[in-house]
């Protein structure tokens, strides 16, 4: 194995401290390791995410004016810990309260679930919202629900900019349900990546093949399907997210009131001919740029075949699984309001536009 | 049979040897069916744990028991860390302020413990998870409370390993693992080896 680290055991206090050194603009803590803006502006609502690392540019490049606050980064594809969500959510908040935007893997769920509960010890207004968007996950009654992908990035982008806009803790959170219900995304892998620890690919595929349902991690996707060309893959995608029903799944939010966690049922949204998206065509970490435009070129003929209006699009490296090579296509119905969202400046390490 | 403090503390050193030693087997499993990393966060927590246990051996049972949950719930991350953190902490609320255990105590810690895992994680028997091996081993410990230490922990430990093995043929229904359907079938989940591995650790430094 051949990786640009040093050893492995440093590799993302290492990653961290590069970061500290690129953007001045952030604050980097790294015992216990976070991220947060300098220029703490308020009050206003604090938003923070988090996760395992390896999903770079995610969540720490997305720190900065009109999206995160603050970020949590865990170990390699690992959850970070309630400690590093509790220091963050004091040095962020301004007396709003705090959203924390959750990605859907029990690890990430537990941990966040913790640190709310520490914070409303303390007195702080505190919400955890979830993206799940991962639609390769059928069911939520026998697994552990929808994955949460890259409609992550998107949400971050329009939840930041609707605290810059003074939003409530409870208007961001009906707002950040509204874009889990509406968020769908596919993923393939061309190959697995490597987790620097274990020093070799997740899983091994065939010249010919792709795992088809990927998530941003090392395990497989749902299906190990025959690799044709850019177009039929696409297309396959493409009909994975049009064919998906609604998604119904149970849901647990705090009570800041009671200090407890209540159960309320989400739905996903339809997506039908008429409505208007945002596309993400994501490089899930080594896919050369020229083929993200070849999927977009597919997916933006097949959408308007459905009668389905591409508003925006982000074509990049955003959510990625380390060095896999695949993508993943992400759909997001938006309305006026979401879109003015998306639109307004965002002044961040991986997005910047408006500024 | 008395278990002391002494053993206790053994027990916490016993599992971070045991888990420093087993850490490449436990990621193995973890990478049939997981993300390849349970090996390595079990052993970076009770490292941690390891490191943490000077400070604590003035103190009674229950805070070594709550301690060892905080370091674990500040070191490990992942889905482990909240679980294993619950185990301890939950598991130290009857032993506070104790030196010694006698059977019944020691298996009322261990039944708090798995009702702590089972309230932060929600998971029930035959979901393929942690739970179905500390299931195994209470049971177990529930028929043996009129027996001596060492037969009730034996036949524990027989059980536990029943149980971690009976994970082989069910589909995940919690976790990473249940997102591979019925491709999890057939591969021995991870968790439920650690949590055996714990409880060994337990019996062999009582025992021994």
């Amino acid at each position: 194995m051949k990786k640009i680290i040093n050893h492995v055991d440093n590799v993302v206090k290492e990653l961290l401290e590069g970061v500290a050194i690129a953007h001045p603009a952030l604050q980097v803590n790294l015992d216990p390791m976070y991220i947060v803006r300098r220029d703490k502006k308020g009050p206003k609502v604090a938003l923070i995410s988090g996760g395992g690392s390896g999903h770079e540019p995610m969540h720490g490049g997305f720190v900065g004016m009109g999206m995160l606050d603050g970020a949590c980064p865990g170990q390699m594809f690992t959850s970070p810990t309630p400690d590093q969500m509790y220091e963050c959510a004091k040095q962020a908040d301004s007396g709003e309260g705090v959203l924390f935007l959750v990605k859907n893997y029990t690890g990430d769920i537990l941990n966040f679930d913790i640190a709310v509960e520490l914070l409303h010890a303390d007195g702080i207004k505190v919400q955890a919202s979830i993206i799940d968007d991962d639609v390769a996950v059928k069911d939520s009654l026998y697994t552990a629900g929808r994955r949460g992908v890259a409609t992550t990035v998107l949400a971050e982008k329009i939840l930041g900019a609707a605290t810059e806009e003074g939003y409530s803790l409870d208007k961001i959170s009906q707002l950040a349900k509204r874009v889990a219900n509406r968020g769908r995304s596919i993923g393939v892998a061309l190959s697995a990546c490597t987790v620097p620890a274990a020093g070799k690919p997740s899983f091994e595929l065939k010249d010919n093949e792709i795992e088809f349902g990927v998530g941003i991690h090392g395990e497989p996707g749902i299906e190990r399907r025959t690799f044709i060309d850019g177009d039929s893959m696409t297309t396959e995608m493409v009909s994975e997210l049009l064919d998906n029903k609604p998604y119904q799944r149970t849901v647990h939010q705090w009570d800041n009131e009671l200090g407890q966690w209540n159960d309320d049922t989400w739905t996903s949204e339809a997506l039908e001919s008429g409505d208007k998206v945002i596309v993400l065509i994501n490089n899930l970490g080594s896919t050369p740029q020229s083929e993200l435009y070849v999927v977009y070129r597919k997916v933006a003929e097949l959408l308007g075949k459905q009668g389905i209006t591409i508003e925006r699009n982000l074509i990049g490296t955003y959510c990625t699984a380390l060095d896999m090579q695949g993508v993943s296509i992400t759909l997001l119905k938006v309305d006026d309001e979401m879109l003015s969202l998306y639109d307004m400046p965002v002044n961040t390490p991986a997005l910047r536009w408006g500024c | 049979m008395i278990v002391t403090k002494n053993h206790i503390v053994q027990w916490l050193l016993k599992a971070a040897d045991l888990f420093e030693e087993q850490q490449d087997f436990l990621t193995d499993l973890d990478r049939e069916i997981g993300d390849a990393d349970h090996g390595l966060n079990m052993n970076r927590g009770f490292r941690k744990v390891k490191d943490k246990l000077p400070s604590v051996a003035d103190a009674d049972i229950g805070n070594i028991l709550k301690t060892t949950g905080m370091t674990l719930l500040s070191s490990i991350g992942g889905a482990s860390g909240p679980l294993n953190s619950s185990f301890f902490i939950r598991g130290a609320t009857s032993v506070m302020a104790k030196e010694q255990l006698n059977l019944e105590e020691l298996t009322q810690m261990l039944q708090n413990g798995l009702e702590g895992i089972v309230q932060r994680g929600k998971a029930e028997s035959g979901d393929k998870t942690m739970v179905d091996t500390w299931f195994g081993i209470i049971n177990s410990l529930a028929k043996h409370q009129q027996s001596t230490m060492q037969v009730a922990l034996d036949a524990a430990l027989v059980e536990a390993n029943l149980a971690m093995k009976s994970t082989i043929p069910m589909q995940a229904r919690k976790g990473r693992a249940s997102y591979l359907g019925e491709r999890s079938i057939g591969h021995q989940d991870p968790g439920a080896t650690s949590a055996f591995l714990l409880f060994s650790a337990l019996r062999d430094s009582i025992l021994e």
